[in-house]
């Protein structure tokens, strides 16, 4: 048994405690809105905010989480610079396919709560997430518009 | 499972008219299409015929109003598509188009793919979400829809309010009588109007009164995509749902035979039970992760692979000895293109120059795993999930697999993580009959997805190509003759090859030929060599290699006659307008051409390489800078002039071209699927690495509306990046690379 706190309610679930993450959000709780892309913590898919930081979960042991709290995409837009992001991802029109997107906010929103003016090196540090279809000056727009 | 290629279905005697070198354009005529999907055509016609009343106003696909669009009380509209979404932004296209003629706002629109049907075979007779076709193939009919429902809902009032029809406007979704103010909704009005026969002649909006159609209209997908509620096959859940993972044959086409720690991994926590697959095992348990866990931790021995060969994948088989054999194939092969005397022309040559060229298998890499979810109802009928870009060949393929009839199996086909080619019918590189299998082994709703690393294992790939050139130049130093010959195999041939008699494989030789250049004398020959490795579609197909080949080697004959590459393109476009103003256009994007070498703000070396393509109707003309860091290029500024005759939404296609010249840029610099004993080296992203944000250049696109019959766009902004991008290497280095990806060459500054 493995507690854990997502988007601030409390779960209790059944899991091998080496279980990454991402596969109890997916499939245990059913919130689908954290991708599944690598599984070895290079592309970003995954990403989601452990305690407000942007975590790549598919290698994060559950047992590991504690007491921490997790946000995902499910809950972002009640975070206030979350619904900044995403509000700046909407007008920007960022997402091609989507598939990486929601990642690409999990990690927009852990840089601005983190650096709330952020450079052009500082979003280039923290935008490291994969995105096939070549989204990534319309992210790093994004993020510049979330910010200002 | 070797007998489930769509191939199967055809019917011999009906075949396509003979196309000279067709392209995916050229076989879309409707008797191709028909056969590809196994719709006899005959009996569909005879079924026609016979209808009477409603059923007969779906002549032709595309027509029949109620099958694409449910009109709802609130005023919004239920668009079922015959396309996919992808990211390529086909759903807003379609909201546009349909909604301009329809008068209703594009914004009300809510549009999903449609099921299996022959009212959405709208690509000349065929469905298929791919060659960049879906705009450019549909939007006549497509507009012609929202006209024909848009005069059924204005009939429809007329009769309900008792007034002339020509008494009656419309304004986003409501019929107005002005001379008494009554309105009704387009909702109030559906059941009514969807009972009338359409009429065949509804005139269609004068394009300067266009409200919508060629406007940046925004996006209905960015919402649900920038919150995570967008819906992919990976994310779908059914009650009762087991998962499945799989192990696949190490060598493809060797089956499995002993497992040693089979009665172990069914005590691994979770597991349900373990399957032999043809090609591979599986592991269904109740979680994805316990499931994989299994998989991974089975003992497989599999049969042995031929001992060496490229007939098979064989376990020396290698990318280098593929390249080898492509480049032994010295025969002269079968003309696709011939034009003057080109063996005269080289005789009377002042200069003759050659060079080979090479581009290796590659990956799709699309974010989103493949997966497919498989479940049987009690009456034998087939419920399947799957990303797809083609649900009618899906269909057949599938009621093979689970021993039912096509009707029996209802597709869904929910929005794609990425596509790029990736979701076409290739044999092994499927995972939905695996999931049709164990649904009917365990009884229950079976969801099949692939690891990452299983992906790259089993993904179907680019193929590796190969290209000879000899130019023969004059006194002038201008090319008077070409010959190129490709070697290879292409995804046409492979999976759609027995529907055409051509020997000549148009995704072999497409890049290659058509040009607009006025070189006088030219051959284009083709030698078949077949990949023994699963071959695939990938964005702009065999322009992705072709276009490379051909536009580098024309910067060596630029070279070979001391004449810039831009005015050479130039000069041999004198013939062609539309192709000369494209390239002027570049030039003034680009804030006007040098090739270099120079010294940009920053103090870093820069050169300019240029290209041209003609891809999937559309023209392109591209301008790439480079400089060099560490040995590697660095591309700064890619701009992209595209002609794609006209538009329907400016805006997706600018980003829809960024989006293509992002993926080029990556087999530029970046990717190869390398065959090392018979295996794939790279198993995931840390291996196989792709286009990040660090490498990500500003992309500059000009759209040109010629007014030229419409053309793609999802693909044709990709062709000319690899080209521009490996000419401005060589003005910058003097090295000409003349095998993909860069990353091969340490590249070094002059």
């Amino acid at each position: 048994m493995v507690n854990l706190t997502i988007n601030g309610q409390q779960h209790t679930i059944e899991a091998e405690p080496d279980t990454p993450l991402l596969f109890v959000l997916r499939d245990t709780i059913g919130l689908t809105g954290t991708k599944y892309g690598c599984g070895i913590g290079q592309c970003g898919a995954c990403t989601v905010l452990i305690d407000g930081q942007a975590t790549r979960s598919c290698q994060l042991p559950v047992d590991s989480v504690g007491t921490q709290a997790v946000t995902t995409i499910e809950a972002i837009e009640a975070d206030p610079v979350g619904a900044r992001v995403v509000a700046a991802w909407v007008g920007i029109e960022v997402p091609q396919c989507g598939y990486c997107q929601s990642g690409q906010v999990m990690a927009a929103t852990g840089l601005l709560k983190e650096t709330p003016k952020p450079t052009d090196d500082d979003i280039a540090a923290a935008m490291t997430n994969l995105c096939r279809c070549g989204t990534y000056n319309a992210i790093a727009a994004a993020v510049r518009q979330a910010a200002a | 499972m070797n007998d489930l290629t769509p191939l199967h279905r055809l019917h011999p005697s009906a075949r396509p008219e003979p196309v000279r070198n067709f392209s995916r354009r050229g076989f879309l005529g409707i008797s191709a299409g028909a056969l590809l999907l196994g719709i006899d055509l005959s009996k569909e016609a005879a079924a026609q015929a016979r209808t009477e009343g409603a059923a007969a106003i779906a002549p032709k696909p595309g027509t029949r109003v109620g099958a694409f669009l449910e009109l709802r009380p609130d005023g919004g509209v239920r668009l079922l598509s015959p396309f996919v979404e992808g990211g390529q932004g086909i759903n807003t296209g379609l909201a546009q188009t349909i909604g301009e003629e329809l008068d209703l706002d594009p914004a009300r629109f809510a549009v999903e793919c449609a099921p299996p049907g022959p009212d959405y075979a709208v690509v000349n007779g065929l469905r298929m979400t791919g060659g960049s076709f879906s705009t450019r193939s549909s939007f006549e009919a497509m507009r012609r829809l929202g006209a024909t429902a848009r005069e059924m809902l204005l009939r429809a009032a007329a009769t309900r309010l008792a007034v002339p029809q020509d008494s009656l406007t419309t304004d986003d979704g409501t019929v107005i009588h002005a001379a008494t103010g009554r309105t009704l909704g387009y909702g109030e009005l559906a059941e009514a109007a969807l009972a009338l026969l359409p009429r065949d002649s509804v005139a269609l909006k004068d394009p300067t009164h266009f409200r919508w159609i060629g406007k940046p209209v925004a996006r209905l997908d960015m919402r649900d995509k920038a919150t995570g509620r967008a819906t992919y096959a990976i994310d779908i859940r059914l009650d009762g749902m087991l998962h499945a993972a799989v192990q696949h044959a190490p060598h493809l086409g060797t089956e499995p035979q002993a497992i040693a720690n089979e009665a172990e991994v069914r005590t691994m926590p979770g597991v349900h039970s373990i399957h032999r697959l043809p090609g591979a095992v599986a592991v269904v348990a109740d979680s994805w992760w316990r499931a994989r866990k299994g998989a991974e931790a089975l003992k497989v021995t599999w049969t042995e692979p031929a001992a060496e060969g490229i007939a098979t994948v064989s376990k020396t088989f290698s990318s280098a000895t593929m390249l080898a054999a492509l480049k032994g194939a010295t025969e002269s092969g079968i003309s696709a293109e011939q034009e003057g005397d080109p063996e005269a022309a080289f005789k009377g040559a002042a200069q003759v120059i050659e060079a080979e060229y090479d581009a290796p298998y590659l990956a799709h890499a699309q974010l989103e795993p493949p997966s497919a979810v498989a479940r049987f109802t009690s009456d034998g009928s087939l419920d399947l999930w799957l990303p797809n870009q083609m649900p009618e060949l899906f269909q057949g393929i599938a009621a093979k697999t689970a021993g039912v009839n096509p009707e029996q199996v209802r597709i869904h086909s929910p929005m794609l993580g990425g596509f790029f080619g990736r979701h076409f019918y290739y044999g092994p590189a499927n995972p939905f009959p695996q999931a049709i299998l164990l649904a009917k082994a365990t009884g229950r709703p079976v969801r099949v997805l692939w690891s990452r690393e299983e992906e790259f294992g089993m993904d179907a790939v680019r193929p590796l190509s190969f290209a000879r050139f000899s130019a023969a130049l004059g006194a002038d130093g201008m090319p008077v003759a070409l010959r190129t010959t490709a070697v290879g195999e292409g995804p046409i041939g492979r999976w759609f090859g027995a529907l055409f008699t051509s020997p000549i494989d148009s995704s072999v030789v497409e890049g290659l030929d058509k040009k607009p250049y006025a070189i006088p004398n030219r051959r284009l020959d083709y030698v078949k060599v077949a990949h023994p490795v699963t071959i695939a579609f990938w964005r702009s197909v065999g322009h992705s290699m072709n276009d490379y080949f051909y536009e580098s080697f024309l910067d060596e004959v630029a070279a070979a006659g001391a004449k810039d590459p831009f005015a050479l393109r130039m000069a041999l476009l004198k013939d062609s307008p539309r192709h000369a103003t494209l390239l002027q256009r570049v030039a003034e994007l680009a804030g006007g051409w040098r090739r270099g070498p120079f010294t940009a703000e920053d103090g870093t070396r820069r050169a300019r390489g240029v290209s041209m393509a003609s891809p999937f109707g559309s023209e392109t003309a591209t301008i790439a800078e480079v400089s060099l860091k560490d040995g590697e290029a660095r591309v700064h500024d890619l701009w992209i002039a595209i002609d794609p005759g006209s538009v329907v939404n400016p805006a997706i296609v600018k980003r829809q071209v960024e989006s293509a010249a992002a993926l080029g840029l990556s087999s530029t610099l970046l990717e190869q699927v390398v065959y090392e004993d018979g295996q794939r080296q790279a198993k995931n992203f840390d291996a196989y690495p792709i286009l990040d944000r660090e490498r990500m250049p500003r992309v500059h696109v000009a759209i040109v509306e010629s007014g030229a019959p419409m053309g793609g766009i999802g693909e044709p902004g990709l062709p000319g990046v690899p080209p521009a991008v490996v000419n401005a290497v060589a003005a910058l280095t003097g090295q000409r690379v003349r095998s993909l990806p860069l990353a091969k060459t340490h590249l070094s500054g002059v």
